[in-house]
């Protein structure tokens, strides 16, 4: 609660700070007609920054009080968010109007219509569940196309019953008025249902038929509102069967038309995301921009915004999510979300302070009333009879208690009332009285519905979402089913469900992808092959992390143990996917790494290339803590480079030489110590000795044995170049090393080969156990030897990573090279003076 | 309904028929109609080029499986009765029907359908889906661009997942848990083919304009 006062606090002195532009507006007005006599250092400019600067602010208060209730999670348990942030503008608008004494502030139709709802109808349309959605479409157009007209048309009609029968006293209205208003009225609120019903977790099934009703009546409602307000402008006397035919008529082309802008914009930002892979940073900005686009252009042809932005999004998101690259993917994601929170956050807060005004509020008893019950009854009684008429046809029927949520959640929101706001005060003369019901309508709605909503589920025992991990199994089993059913279909000659969703598959697969996929895209959409890859990752992921909780760096430094559990946990995983590693893990042919690694890292790679992310943070771990034993502290540092077009962290030269140098230095130290110390008995491994005729020979001429252990490395690490200072530096030996080996390793290599310190093959469980078995000197060169022929089969795991990892950190690439050159057997002895020139050298 | 009469009337048995696979007469009538479009020699049974000949189960990725699914081991052919028993697995289930245990199983409840599928997998018959049994399956309806060696590992992980008593091959029982959520699709598509009961006549129609 401190918390909450707290933030309030803050909220009032924020708005303490915006009420008083009046006399902000003062002060600059008397600084800036004065002429100026000297030179002012600085000055109030209020006045030229007010409006970017108010509508900043407004959207910070309107977050700050979302935050303040996520601070306080008992309370959003009771009360759904929606209806805590109308509390709060009613707060707001109170000490707005205190201040002013007058309501400064009001959500404009026109800014509510074209800066707020378009990105909660395209948040919404893109983040639908697809399948779900085409496959209930049928139903959910008729709960928004059919529901809707019958919840304007049987509340416009009651109220003018009851306006006839004198019940309302004295008002200036119409038939034709009370139906726009029930046209207005009748549509469920996407933002308001969204709110609540995603925090019940109804199961699917009923939540997109409420989410999806919810977002195309919002169409549809605008399309009967725009009808019957040109109904409003004729005058009842000329409306005869021609103008209502014709009223038919635009309502189905607007809201067709709409929707086919929205598919054209689908089409579109799909083509582009085809050609946008050089410019990834701004990948996600096309999104944005065509979808608002959408919803624009539909507007500009007066055809239904919201329907064209909702389709834009559904129909674009499967192939732009194949399309684009993973990181621009969650962008967008991510991006949306903030965009329709953020609005729909303010449309609640704007909800609650337009209410504190008293020059709208006109109060009409019977009317306000009535039109509450009329709006609950006949949602209930429209929800009944259609869900009735569908269950004919429903496969599965909708049972009792999901059309008793369906018509409870019938919340009505923001839509309804920017509409009543558009509404023209000569024509309307009750515009006030409409205002003042639709507010508390929604008040109603959203409070009330919206609080009971969760403890009716509860009650009801409405069947929530099953959270069900998807397994591949189980994948593979929906695609027989699915194959089955069109096979049972085609053999008992039936044209059904399933023959259209085969039709519309082989369409979508022959044409479809064919011209809005980029070919790589095309490949990887396949749902069992995803699910595979997703499930891989998944595997990747908890095997680092298991990996990190256990000893940090027993990913790469850890060999037999982490050896041991790989094989266990996931050899039956990867077996298949490097057969290469494990034939050559037990020796008995020696197929030349660099191939193998060629080889074999493509079908790797493509089921790791996503995990980048993740997989970096755990080889960042482990340089870093390599680094750490290596380096003084001052040098370890990431230098950010400010970049619009790319992303990468800058990798620094300089730093990376210094890296270098340090290690090498201290690698000398080690082997000048060692050297006077008792040289270990000297026995080279049959892994060592098989390679030494192969390079021994090119041994001192290092360019020659670059072209040849090292090319390929320069294939895989395509981002590995970082080292191309260093090699002008010299070509010989300590460079290549450092550039194929990283900064580790070149030291080992010399020490090992003059010394031939320790077995390699030697069974060591792991470094920690080694320090103890060796004097401390000695731990890097055993380290780095022992680490040669055992980490292969982990290492061909980190090797497509790495490959695909983005970053060109340098400590990433100190490490991951090095382990890379653990695998392709060793590089020429070189004489450890050689080492130290280099070293000092540089 | 004159006209179910006269169909009904030819074909024999018909009232077991209709007890046993839970049809009604009407989809009866349907099933036999279709059953003679597909009869084109007129013998009164069915062989598989019968059921080749469907221009769209030919582009089904396990259309063969399916079809081979109607033949009882050992038969060419396959004859009116048995074509309906086997699409008697895809009647949904009856929800209003009440639990008797002593009745026997229906044929079309969800453990029968799920036996169906199994039975697509399980070529040899052995009561079990070994690996190179989801290996063929696999490489029949992924034939993309995936690799051998992708396929292979997809089967392994497959295996590893549903696989509860590790002998490396998947039962009938550990097939039948695998998917909780998507068993029940099924029923709900197959309830697609015969959900027919209230749209009779249209779908009835369809087949006399294809005829």
């Amino acid at each position: 609660m401190p918390a909450l006062l707290r933030s309030t606090f803050v909220l009032v002195m924020v708005l303490l700070a915006i009420s008083r532009p009046s006399l902000a507006s003062e002060a600059t007005g008397n600084g800036t007609e004065n002429t100026i006599t000297t030179l002012p250092i600085v000055i109030w400019k209020w006045e030229e920054i007010h409006f970017p600067y108010l509508v900043a602010l407004w959207v910070l208060v309107s977050w700050l009080c979302k935050l303040v209730f996520q601070l306080n999670p008992c309370l959003t348990r009771v009360i759904p968010e929606s209806g805590l942030l109308i509390c709060i503008g009613w707060v707001l608008g109170g000490i707005i109007y205190g201040a002013d004494k007058v309501q400064t502030f009001r959500l404009q139709p026109f800014t509510f219509f074209f800066y707020l709802l378009p990105q909660i109808v395209l948040d919404a349309g893109y983040s639908m569940p697809n399948k779900l959605f085409f496959g209930n479409l049928g139903a959910i157009l008729v709960y928004a196309v059919i529901g809707t007209c019958w919840n304007a048309a049987t509340l416009g009609l009651a109220l003018w019953g009851c306006w006839l029968g004198g019940a309302m006293g004295n008002i200036d209205t119409g038939l034709l008025q009370l139906l726009l208003f029930g046209s207005l009225i009748a549509a469920v609120d996407p933002v308001a249902v969204i709110a609540v019903f995603e925090e019940v977790h109804v199961n699917e099934v009923l939540y997109i038929l409420v989410f999806g009703e919810s977002l195309l009546n919002d169409g549809v409602t605008v399309v009967l509102f725009n009808v019957f307000d040109a109904f409003v402008s004729l005058g009842g006397a000329q409306i005869d069967a021609v103008e209502i035919i014709k009223g038919i008529i635009s309502f189905f082309v607007v809201a067709v038309g709409g929707s086919l802008v929205g598919v054209v914009f689908a089409l579109l930002i799909s083509l582009l995301t085809r050609c946008t892979k050089n410019i990834q940073i701004i990948e996600p900005g096309f999104i944005f921009v065509l979808g608002y686009l959408s919803y624009l252009t539909a507007e500009m042809l007066s055809l239904s915004a919201i329907l064209s932005c909702t389709f834009c999004g559904v129909c674009c998101q499967k192939y732009i999510n194949a399309n684009m690259d993973e990181r621009s993917v969650s962008t967008v994601r991510s991006t949306m979300k903030v965009f329709a929170n953020g609005s729909e956050t303010i449309i609640f807060v704007f909800l609650g302070i337009s209410a504190i005004d008293p020059s709208i509020w006109v109060w009409n008893t019977a009317f306000i009333l009535l039109t509450l019950l009329f709006i609950f009854v006949f949602r209930f009684i429209g929800v009944f009879l259609l869900t009735w008429i569908l269950n004919q046809y429903r496969l599965v029927p909708l049972d009792f208690i999901d059309q008793l949520v369906m018509g409870y959640g019938g919340l009505r929101g923001a839509v309804a009332y920017g509409l009543v706001l558009l509404l023209d005060e000569n024509k309307y003369k009750e515009k006030k009285l409409m205002i003042s019901t639709t507010l508390i309508v929604v008040y109603f709605t959203v409070m009330l519905q919206g609080i009971t909503m969760k403890p009716l589920v509860t009650w009801l025992k409405v069947k929530r979402a099953a959270v069900s991990e998807r397994t591949l199994a189980e994948k593979i089993q929906n695609r027989t089913f699915d194959h089955m059913l069109v096979a049972i279909e085609d053999i008992s000659g039936q044209i059904g469900d399933n023959y259209m969703r085969d039709k519309w598959n082989n369409f979508e697969e022959k044409w479809l992808y064919w011209l809005l996929m980029t070919p790589i895209a095309r490949k990887s959409c396949d749902p069992i092959f995803n699910i595979f890859h997703k499930l891989n990752i998944k595997d990747a992921t908890s095997y680092v992390k298991e990996g990190e909780r256990r000893g940090s760096l027993a990913f790469v430094r850890n060999e037999s143990k982490a050896d041991v559990d790989f094989n266990k946990k996931f050899g039956a995983d990867f077996s298949e996917m490097m057969p290469y590693i494990m034939t050559e893990n037990m020796g008995p042919d020696h197929v030349p790494v660099s191939s193998i690694l060629r080889d074999s890292v493509p079908s790797v790679c493509l089921d790791m290339h996503e995990q980048d992310l993740k997989m970096r943070e755990s080889e960042d771990f482990d340089a870093h803590h390599l680094l750490q034993q290596h380096l003084y502290k001052g040098r370890k540092q990431h230098r950010h480079r400010y970049s619009r077009k790319h992303l990468e962290v800058n990798k620094d030269e300089h730093e990376v030489q210094e890296i270098f140098q340090r290690t090498m230095r201290s690698r000398l130290e080690s082997f000048k110590s060692a050297k006077m110390g008792v040289a270990p008995p000297k026995k080279i491994s049959k892994h060592l000795k098989k390679d030494q005729p192969q390079k021994m020979p090119n041994g001192k001429s290092a360019d020659t044995s670059k072209s040849h252990a090292y090319g390929d490395e320069d294939l895989e690490f395509s981002e590995g170049d970082s080292a191309s200072g260093c090699e002008a530096a010299g070509g010989s030996f300590p460079m290549r090393a450092y550039r194929g080996a990283g900064i580790v390793n070149p030291a080992f290599m010399a020490e090992m080969d003059t010394m031939d310190p320790m077995p390699p093959m030697q069974q060591i469980p792991s470094w920690l156990a080694e320090a103890e078995v060796d004097s401390s000197n000695m731990v890097p060169s055993q380290r780095a030897q022992l680490r040669l022929p055992w980490t292969p089969s982990n290492l061909r795991r980190l090797a497509p990573l790495c490959l695909s990892t983005h970053s060109n950190d340098s400590f990433l690439l100190a490490d991951s090279p090095a382990t890379q050159e653990g695998i392709s057997e060793l590089p020429p002895p070189p004489p450890p003076q050689d080492g130290q020139g280099q070293g000092t050298h540089k | 309904m004159g006209s179910t009469n006269s169909t009904l009337s030819k074909i024999p048995n018909v009232e077991e028929l209709m007890q046993e696979t839970g049809f009604t007469p009407a989809h009866i009538v349907r099933l036999y109609d279709r059953f003679e479009a597909l009869d084109k020699e007129k013998t009164g049974h069915l062989r598989p080029q019968d059921f080749g000949a469907i221009n769209r189960l030919a582009m089904n990725p396990i259309g063969d499986r399916i079809i081979g699914a109607f033949f009882s081991p050992g038969q060419e052919t396959v004859d009116f009765h048995s074509f309906v028993r086997t699409l008697a697995h895809f009647r949904p289930v009856d929800k209003k029907r009440p639990k008797d245990p002593s009745m026997p199983e229906p044929v079309n409840s969800r453990t029968s359908k799920l036996k169906f599928a199994f039975q697509l997998y399980d070529q040899d018959k052995d009561g079990k889906i070994s690996r190179a049994e989801l290996l063929q399956v696999l490489r029949s309806m992924l034939e993309m661009q995936v690799t051998e060696e992708q396929l292979e590992s997809i089967a392994d992980r497959t295996i590893q997942e549903a696989d509860l008593d590790k002998d490396d091959a998947i039962s009938f029982e550990e097939f039948r848990k695998v998917p909780p959520a998507r068993a029940l699709r099924l029923t709900y598509q197959h309830g697609a083919f015969a959900a027919q009961g209230t749209q009779n006549t249209k779908t009835c129609k369809v087949h006399a304009h294809r005829k």
